[in-house]
């Protein structure tokens, strides 16, 4: 089979007829020749023409083949130079010598132009297929350079991201392997403005900056709806829209979502697709198993997606431990998985919530062996309410806008309850005014809770003592649930008075609700035990020293904010 | 010219892979040998015999000359065995058969000139 090309080949041989013969044999199958007479005369000459191809005798004056041979393989270097060695050796010692010496055939005399041609044809095979492979490994190691560039650019860009929340808080721990975001996996937290605490840990589908790129959206909208003092439910809906939009189809965000009310001593949960997360007593038993009851983000669409929450207690001290798949998944030599048991033996056996991290990674290195690049490990302790200091906000206007003598009444009707929470809009709109910025915190945990006083116990008619134990908890909000989608009827309203005042000015807030009132005095009344879980709310409003009132009968809550 | 000195399917394949470089082939040929003949001459060992042998046989081979190539063949192997008592009548039996040879690629030169 002739070569495809024409190549450049180099005869080395020092009988005159049969190097003319070869010559004119080589040159007549579509090469070009180039003749030397001994060892050394090739290996000048294959310095100086570089050949595709030498043809080589064993056995030659002043330098003989197989010296010749090492020294231009050595020359050639990485590149394929086919040696084919030509010989009238016979004997197995002789072959063997002209493989060793780096020689890739041989061709034994007499010549034969059909055999010569087959050789030459196969060489040119493998040569062709070497420089392919070595340019490929050189586009690879290009790629990977460059690929690696952009991951420390783009972890560069997401510490930053990642960094503005508030992971570095007293009460959370956590463990990333390095480029963890680059195997999907995505923590964030971030204080709300009422104080609460809201985490997300996350899981890409994918690898290398694809599991990425969602990430940076994803962190956007956690960190503004955040802020903004959305809840959970409102901020899962827009996460999960905006994946949903932007990613493709094969592609969605496995989370779990926290968020932990300081004031309120409750945990709200929802778990899309991730393993297992726990809820740990003070002394690290398991109480509760965070399990995933929903699709992840980004697979359905906004009027399917489910963003019910499940609300559970957690007192000062008690925990929530987080991990990505990347621990249970950790398989060993024979294809075991870590798997929960194994971790749940790790979280039994643990004494020392500070030392919980090192056991889980130790415990996998003994079974897998392998050290993983997708592991991820958050443990959130339950502070006491005002425990932790919120990082303030920073606003970058002057104040000169500050609206001061106005009001405003908002009614919500049945349909509206349901599916819209005012309470961030209407804080958002109070942020204007400046001298209340100081207390944002407080007004935000007094509008949430009156708000959803007026919603659960007025419009609902919910018993707040059903609250008094975790299973009671679950049982009030499985009715909350319940009773909100039969909601037919009903109304909560808001009215605002903003008045300037000599030196400041006052607002007034006023939240009235279409349910039968209740008890003021016998609610304060109740004892401390119960004040825990339930008491409506009060009690926390009353703790912020907020001077509050209630009046027709308890459907209609009054506060008021000067400054 | 009988068989058992040139194999003339080797000569015929030569003069077409040749084409008009086929007058010169023989003409080096010739030269090349009495060349590697004078090497054969003078060896002072017998290693130095034997690589002589080795190269003439391959050239004998490549250009049909197959008696000639089987008598630096029984040379090659023959040095190998000590002593080299009666080695002379091999070699003599070389020089003869060259002789023939000779006048063979010779009168081949002359009649492709003609032709």
């Amino acid at each position: 089979m002739p070569a495809e090309q024409g190549l450049r080949v180099l005869i080395a041989e020092d009988g005159a007829a049969d190097r003319l013969l070869l010559a004119q044999i080589v040159r007549r199958q579509g090469h070009e020749v180039v003749t030397a007479e001994n060892g050394e005369q090739a290996v000048a000459l294959f310095a100086e023409e570089r050949p595709d191809l030498v043809l080589l005798d064993a056995l030659m004056p002043v330098m003989d083949g197989f010296e010749a041979a090492r020294r231009i393989k050595a020359m050639a270097g990485e590149a394929l130079v086919p040696i084919i060695f030509l010989t009238s050796m016979n004997e197995e010692q002789g072959l063997v010598r002209c493989l060793e010496a780096g020689g890739d055939d041989f061709m034994a005399k007499p010549y034969s132009a059909v055999i010569l041609a087959a050789k030459i044809g196969a060489m040119d095979r493998l040569r062709r297929l070497q420089a392919t492979v070595l340019e490929q490994r050189d586009e690879l190691a290009r790629h990977h350079h460059h690929l690696l560039n952009e991951q420390r650019v783009a972890k560069a860009v997401f510490d930053k991201v990642a960094h503005s929340g508030c992971l570095r808080s007293s009460n959370i721990r956590y463990l990333q392997s390095p480029y963890a975001l680059f195997n999907g996996d995505l923590l964030l937290a971030a204080f709300t403005p009422s104080g609460d605490m809201h985490v997300l840990l996350g899981d890409f589908t994918g690898h290398g900056l694809p599991a990425a790129v969602g990430a940076m959206p994803l962190a956007e909208v956690f960190y503004g709806m955040t802020a903004k003092g959305y809840g959970l439910v409102e901020t899962l809906r827009e996460m999960n829209a905006k994946l949903k939009r932007i990613l493709p189809v094969d592609m969605f965000c496995c989370a779990l979502l926290l968020n932990l009310s300081f004031e309120r001593g409750t945990v709200e949960v929802w778990n899309g697709g991730m393993p297992d997360g726990y809820r740990l007593s003070a002394a690290g038993e398991v109480l509760s198993v965070l399990q995933s009851r929903h699709l992840p983000l980004g697979i359905l669409a906004p009027e399917q997606f489910d963003d019910r929450t499940d609300i559970l207690p957690l007192t000062a001290g008690e925990r929530v431990f987080l991990l990505s798949d990347g621990v249970v998944d950790t398989g060993d030599a024979k294809d075991r998985l870590f798997g929960v048991e194994r971790l749940r033996e790790v979280l039994a056996a643990n004494r020392d919530p500070g030392q919980l991290f090192d056991e889980v990674m130790q415990a996998l290195e003994r079974f897998g062996g392998v050290p993983r690049d997708d592991i991820s490990l958050c443990d959130i302790r339950m502070a006491e309410p005002g425990g932790l200091a919120p990082v303030a906000p920073v606003y970058s206007d002057s104040g000169r806008s500050s609206p001061l003598d106005w009001s405003l009444s908002l009614v919500l009707h049945a349909d509206s309850l349901k599916r819209f929470n005012p309470v961030p809009y209407l804080l958002q709109f109070l942020q204007e005014i400046h001298g209340l910025r100081p207390s944002s915190a407080v007004l935000h945990s007094v509008l949430g809770e009156l708000y959803s006083n007026a919603l659960e116990h007025g419009v609902l008619g919910l018993d707040s003592r059903l609250k008094q134990d975790a299973a009671g908890f679950a049982e009030y909000y499985r009715e909350r649930g319940r009773r909100l989608t039969a909601l037919s009827e009903g109304f909560v309203r808001i009215a605002l008075r903003v008045e300037p005042m000599a030196a400041g000015g006052r607002l007034t807030v006023e939240i009235s609700d279409s349910g039968t009132g209740f008890d003021i005095e016998k609610v304060l009344a109740r004892p401390a035990s119960e004040k825990g879980l339930s008491g409506r709310g009060l009690h926390l409003v009353q703790r912020l020293g907020v001077r509050a009132q209630w009046l027709d009968q308890g459907r209609r809550a009054r506060v008021e904010f000067g400054w | 010219m009988t068989d058992e000195h040139i194999d003339h399917k080797v000569l015929s394949d030569l003069r077409e892979v040749m084409e008009d470089g086929y007058v010169q082939l023989l003409e080096t040929f010739l030269e090349d040998s009495v060349r590697r003949l004078s090497l054969l001459h003078e060896a002072k060992d017998a290693h130095e015999l034997g690589m002589a042998a080795h190269s003439f046989k391959g050239s004998s081979s490549n250009m049909g000359a197959v008696g000639l190539a089987g008598l630096c063949q029984q040379l090659e192997e023959r040095v190998r065995q000590q002593p080299l008592y009666g080695i002379e009548d091999l070699i003599n039996q070389i020089d003869q058969e060259f002789v023939e040879v000779q006048r063979f690629y010779r009168s081949e030169r002359e009649r492709v000139s003609a032709g």
